[in-house]
C-alpha cells in the first residue's frame, strides 16, 4: 500500500510572542517543528504499513529549512521526503497550497491513501486537507479519529470520524484523503538507526516548473485570500485577583457570579 | 509580486528582523534585506514605522465580480434541528447584508428539512434556498459540496457564511476548492469595508497569539467559516415574511463514495462541551483521576460540562472529548472555571474568548492567573468543595 503524508513545518508555538510596541510576533533563532497534528498523520501511516506492507512518503511544501522537517520523518521511519520548494509559491494561501500539493501528488504518481494532520499549528484553518482532496477529485474524512478497516485491493476504507457530539462511522473508497486528530494514535520517538538514515536520505526536491505549476494559481497573487492587518489581541485589563481566607474567596466569587446573571 | 525595501527610507532599525516569523530578514550595512526564505506573509511591512517596506500584489481581477450580489448562510443542520451557530451566523448575516443593501438567504439541505425554513425565515433570512432528497439524510462531503457549488453558481452570493463545526470545516473547504474563491476559517470578526464593500474576516492564528484580518478582493464569494458563540443570536420573529425556494437538484449526482454507517453518541459528554455556557476543566492539579469527581460535582450544581487540560487528558484521567486548547476543542462559554490548570499557552488557545474565566490555582504565578476575571489563589481540595456548597445554597 502507498501512503503519502503531508506534513508542514511551522514555527514552535512556544517561541511566537508579541512585541507590544510593534504588535508583532517576535521570532528569534525559529527553531521549526513538524505540525504537531501531522506527527499523528505520518505514526498512522508508519502503522498501517507495519501491519501491512507498502510505503510512506512525506510531502512538504515550504522554504528550503522545510527540509529538516522531513529528515525527521525520515528519521521516524518515512520511506522517502519530496520538499516542493520555489519563490513562486511563497505566500499562498490554502487554495494555492491546495493545488500545489495536489500536483505534487499527481507527479508522485500512485497512492492508495493521504493523510493530513486536523490543521496547521500556525494559521490553524484545516482547509489543506479537503483543498487537496477536492483538487485530485478524490473523497476525503475529516478529522479521523479511528481506521477501523482499510483494504487497499478492495479499495476499501472505514474510518470513525470525529463530531461535536461523538463520531460517526463512514466508509468511503479509496485512493482517499483523510485528517487526522490526536486521538488517533500516540506518536514514536525516532530511533537510532532512523536517525543515521535521515542524515544520509536524498530528500527529493521539486520546483514550480517540475510540477508545471499555473501560475496564475500559485504564491501571493495567486491566492484569493490577502493579509491586510495583524494585530495582537487585546489583553485582560480587568483580571481581578480575590482575597482572603478560602471561605472568604468562595464567599466574594460565588457573589461576582451571581452579578453575571449567568448562573 | 515581492517585498521591497525602499533603501531610502529604511533607518535600519531592525523591528522588521524582530517581527519576521520566518527568520527572513538580515541587515547589510545598517539596510534590510529580504532573504531566500521569505514567506511574504508580510509582517514586516506592518512592523515598519517607517513606511520603507511594501508588498505589491497583482491580482487578476474577475469579470462579473459586481453580478454577485446578496449574504449566504449555510443553514447546517443535524438529526433534522439547526445547529445553533446558524442563528448567529442569521444575526451576522443581516447587519452584512443591510450593510450592503442587499438580501440575506439561508440554504439547507437535508431530508425532511423543509418544516426547518419557517424558524430561519422568522430569525431573518430573506430567502431559504431548499434542496432537498432522502438520500440527503445524514451529511457526506460529496453531495453537500456538489449541491452547494452548483447553487452558487447559479445563485450568485457575494458572501458565504458556515459555522466553523466539524462539518462546517470539512465541507466548505472542498466548496471553496471547487469554486477556486477564498475562505477564511474560523473567524471572530466580520465587517464590511464602507469604500470598497468588501468582507473583513478577522480570525485568530498561531492559536490565538495573533489576530489576522483577511479579504479576498477578487474572487466571489467571499466565505468565512464562523466560530460558534461569538456572534449574537438573531431576534427571532413569528410574523417575519420570506420566500422559500426549493432547488431542483434532480440532474446531479448525489450518491458519491462515502456512507455513514452509524452514529456514536460520546455518553461522557452529558453536555456537549462547544454548547456548554458554562464549563468547569480540571489539570494536573487534581492530583489524581479519581478527584475528577470535584469537577463534575461543580459543573453539576453549575449545569455546566466537563473540561480538561491535555496533561490529564494524556494521562488518561479523562476521554480526549473532554479537552479544551490547541489540540483539543475551542470552546466559549459564558463562564470557564479552571480548576489546577496552569495556563499554558496551548490550553488558553481553546478558552481564552470565554466571557468569564475563573482560575483556582494554588500558584498566585500561574499564567492563568493573566487570562482570568476572577482569580483565586489557594488550594483548590478546599476552594472547590466550599463552592459546590455555597452554590448549592444559592440556587436553594
Ligand atoms: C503542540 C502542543 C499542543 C498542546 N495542546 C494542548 C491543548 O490542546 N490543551 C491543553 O490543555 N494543553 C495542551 N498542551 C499542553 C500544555 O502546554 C500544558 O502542558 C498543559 O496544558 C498543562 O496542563 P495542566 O495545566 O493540567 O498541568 P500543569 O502545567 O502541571 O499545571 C498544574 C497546575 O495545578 C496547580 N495545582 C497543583 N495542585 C493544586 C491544588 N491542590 N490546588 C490548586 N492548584 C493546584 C499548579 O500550581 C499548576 O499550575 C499542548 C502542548 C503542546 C506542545
Ligand atoms: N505547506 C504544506 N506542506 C505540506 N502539508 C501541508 C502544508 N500546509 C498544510 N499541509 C497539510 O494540511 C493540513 C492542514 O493544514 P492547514 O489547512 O494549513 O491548517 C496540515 O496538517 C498538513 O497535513
Amino acid at each position: 500500500m502507498n501512503i503519502v503524508v503531508c506534513i508542514k513545518q511551522v514555527p514552535e508555538n512556544a517561541d511566537v510572542k508579541i512585541n507590544q510596541e510593534t504588535n508583532t510576533l517576535i521570532r528569534e533563532g525559529i527553531p521549526g517543528i513538524i505540525n504537531p497534528f501531522d506527527t499523528y498523520a505520518m505514526e498512522e501511516a508508519l502503522r498501517l504499513k507495519e501491519k501491512m506492507t507498502g510505503k510512506v512518503t512525506a510531502i512538504s511544501m515550504g522554504p528550503p529549512q522545510a527540509e529538516a522537517a522531513l529528515r525527521e520523518a525520515v528519521s521516524l521511519g518515512v520511506d522517502d521526503g519530496i520538499l516542493i520548494s520555489d519563490r513562486a509559491v511563497a505566500g499562498s494561501d490554502t487554495l494555492a497550497t491546495s493545488y500545489i500539493l495536489a500536483q505534487g501528488l499527481k507527479k508522485y504518481g500512485q497512492f492508495d491513501l493521504i493523510i493530513c494532520g486536523k490543521q496547521a499549528m500556525d494559521g490553524d484553518t484545516a482547509q489543506v486537507g479537503p483543498g487537496i482532496a477536492e483538487t485530485l477529485g478524490i473523497p476525503h474524512i475529516a478529522y479521523v479519529r479511528k481506521i477501523e478497516e482499510i483494504k487497499p485491493e478492495a479499495k476499501y476504507l472505514r474510518v470513525e470520524r470525529m463530531l461535536e457530539e461523538g463520531y460517526e462511522v463512514v466508509e468511503t473508497s479509496l485512493p482517499a484523503l483523510i485528517t487526522v486528530v490526536k486521538e488517533i494514535n500516540e506518536p514514536r520517538l525516532p530511533s537510532f538507526k532512523g536517525m543515521l538514515r535521515a542524515k544520509k536520505e536524498e530528500i527529493i526536491r521539486w520546483t514550480a516548473s517540475d510540477l508545471k505549476l499555473d501560475e496564475k494559481r500559485i504564491g501571493l497573487d495567486g491566492s484569493p485570500t490577502l493579509v491586510i492587518k495583524i494585530f495582537t489581541p487585546e489583553a485582560r485589563t480587568d483580571g481581578e485577583i480575590i482575597e482572603g481566607t478560602p471561605e472568604e474567596q468562595v464567599e466574594k466569587l460565588a457573589e461576582k457570579l451571581k452579578e453575571t446573571k449567568m448562573v | 509580486m515581492a517585498i521591497k525595501i525602499i533603501e531610502d527610507k529604511c533607518t535600519g532599525c531592525k523591528l522588521c528582523l524582530s517581527a519576521c516569523p520566518y527568520g527572513a530578514i538580515e541587515m547589510v550595512d545598517k539596510k534590510a534585506r529580504i532573504l531566500p526564505q521569505c514567506n511574504l506573509c508580510g509582517a514586516c511591512v506592518e512592523a515598519c514605522k517607517f513606511g520603507a517596506i511594501i508588498m505589491d500584489v497583482k491580482k487578476e481581477e474577475i469579470a462579473d465580480k459586481q453580478s454577485y450580489k446578496g449574504v449566504w448562510v449555510f443553514a447546517e443542520s443535524r438529526r433534522g434541528e439547526i445547529m445553533p451557530v446558524v442563528y448567529e451566523l442569521l444575526g451576522e448575516g443581516r447587519k452584512l447584508a443591510d450593510e450592503l443593501n442587499s438580501d440575506l438567504s439561508a440554504v439547507l439541505i437535508g431530508s425532511q428539512v423543509d418544516s426547518l425554513s419557517s424558524s430561519l425565515i422568522g430569525y431573518g433570512a430573506d430567502k431559504v434556498f431548499v434542496a432537498e432528497d432522502k438520500e440527503l439524510e445524514s451529511f457526506r462531503d460529496e453531495p453537500f459540496s456538489r449541491i452547494l457549488v452548483h447553487l452558487i453558481k447559479e445563485e450568485k452570493p457575494e458572501i458565504f457564511l458556515a459555522g466553523a463545526t466539524a462539518i462546517g470545516r470539512s465541507l466548505i473547504p472542498k466548496v471553496a476548492a471547487r469554486l477556486r474563491t477564498g475562505l477564511t476559517a474560523d473567524c471572530t470578526g466580520l465587517a464590511v469595508n464602507p469604500e470598497k464593500k468588501i468582507l473583513l474576516q478577522t480570525r485568530p492564528a498561531f492559536g490565538g497569539n495573533i489576530m489576522a484580518t483577511i479579504i479576498c478582493p477578487e474572487q466571489r464569494p467571499q466565505m468565512s467559516t464562523v466560530r460558534h458563540k461569538v456572534m449574537k443570536k438573531a431576534e427571532f420573529d413569528k410574523n417575519r415574511k420570506g420566500r422559500i425556494i426549493r432547488k431542483n437538484i434532480d440532474g446531479l449526482d448525489i450518491s458519491g463514495e462515502t456512507k455513514v454507517l452509524n452514529m456514536v453518541e460520546d455518553l461522557t459528554q452529558k453536555v456537549n462541551l462547544t454548547e456548554a455556557n458554562i464549563i468547569v476543566s480540571g489539570g494536573r492539579g487534581l492530583g489524581e483521576a479519581k478527584n475528577f469527581k470535584l469537577i463534575e460535582d461543580l459543573s453539576k450544581v453549575l449545569g455546566g460540562a466537563v473540561g480538561a487540560s491535555r496533561s490529564v487528558v494524556d494521562a488518561g484521567w479523562i476521554p480526549y472529548s473532554h479537552q479544551v486548547g490547541q489540540t483539543g476543542k475551542t470552546v466559549c462559554p459564558n463562564i470557564y472555571i479552571a480548576c489546577g490548570i496552569s495556563g499554558q499557552i496551548q490550553h488558553l488557545a481553546g478558552m481564552q474568548s470565554s466571557k468569564i474565566i475563573v482560575a483556582v490555582n494554588k500558584d498566585p504565578q500561574a499564567p492563568i492567573f493573566k487570562a482570568a476575571n476572577y482569580g483565586l489563589v489557594g488550594d483548590l481540595f478546599e476552594i472547590v468543595p466550599l463552592l459546590i456548597n455555597k452554590l448549592k445554597e444559592v440556587n436553594c
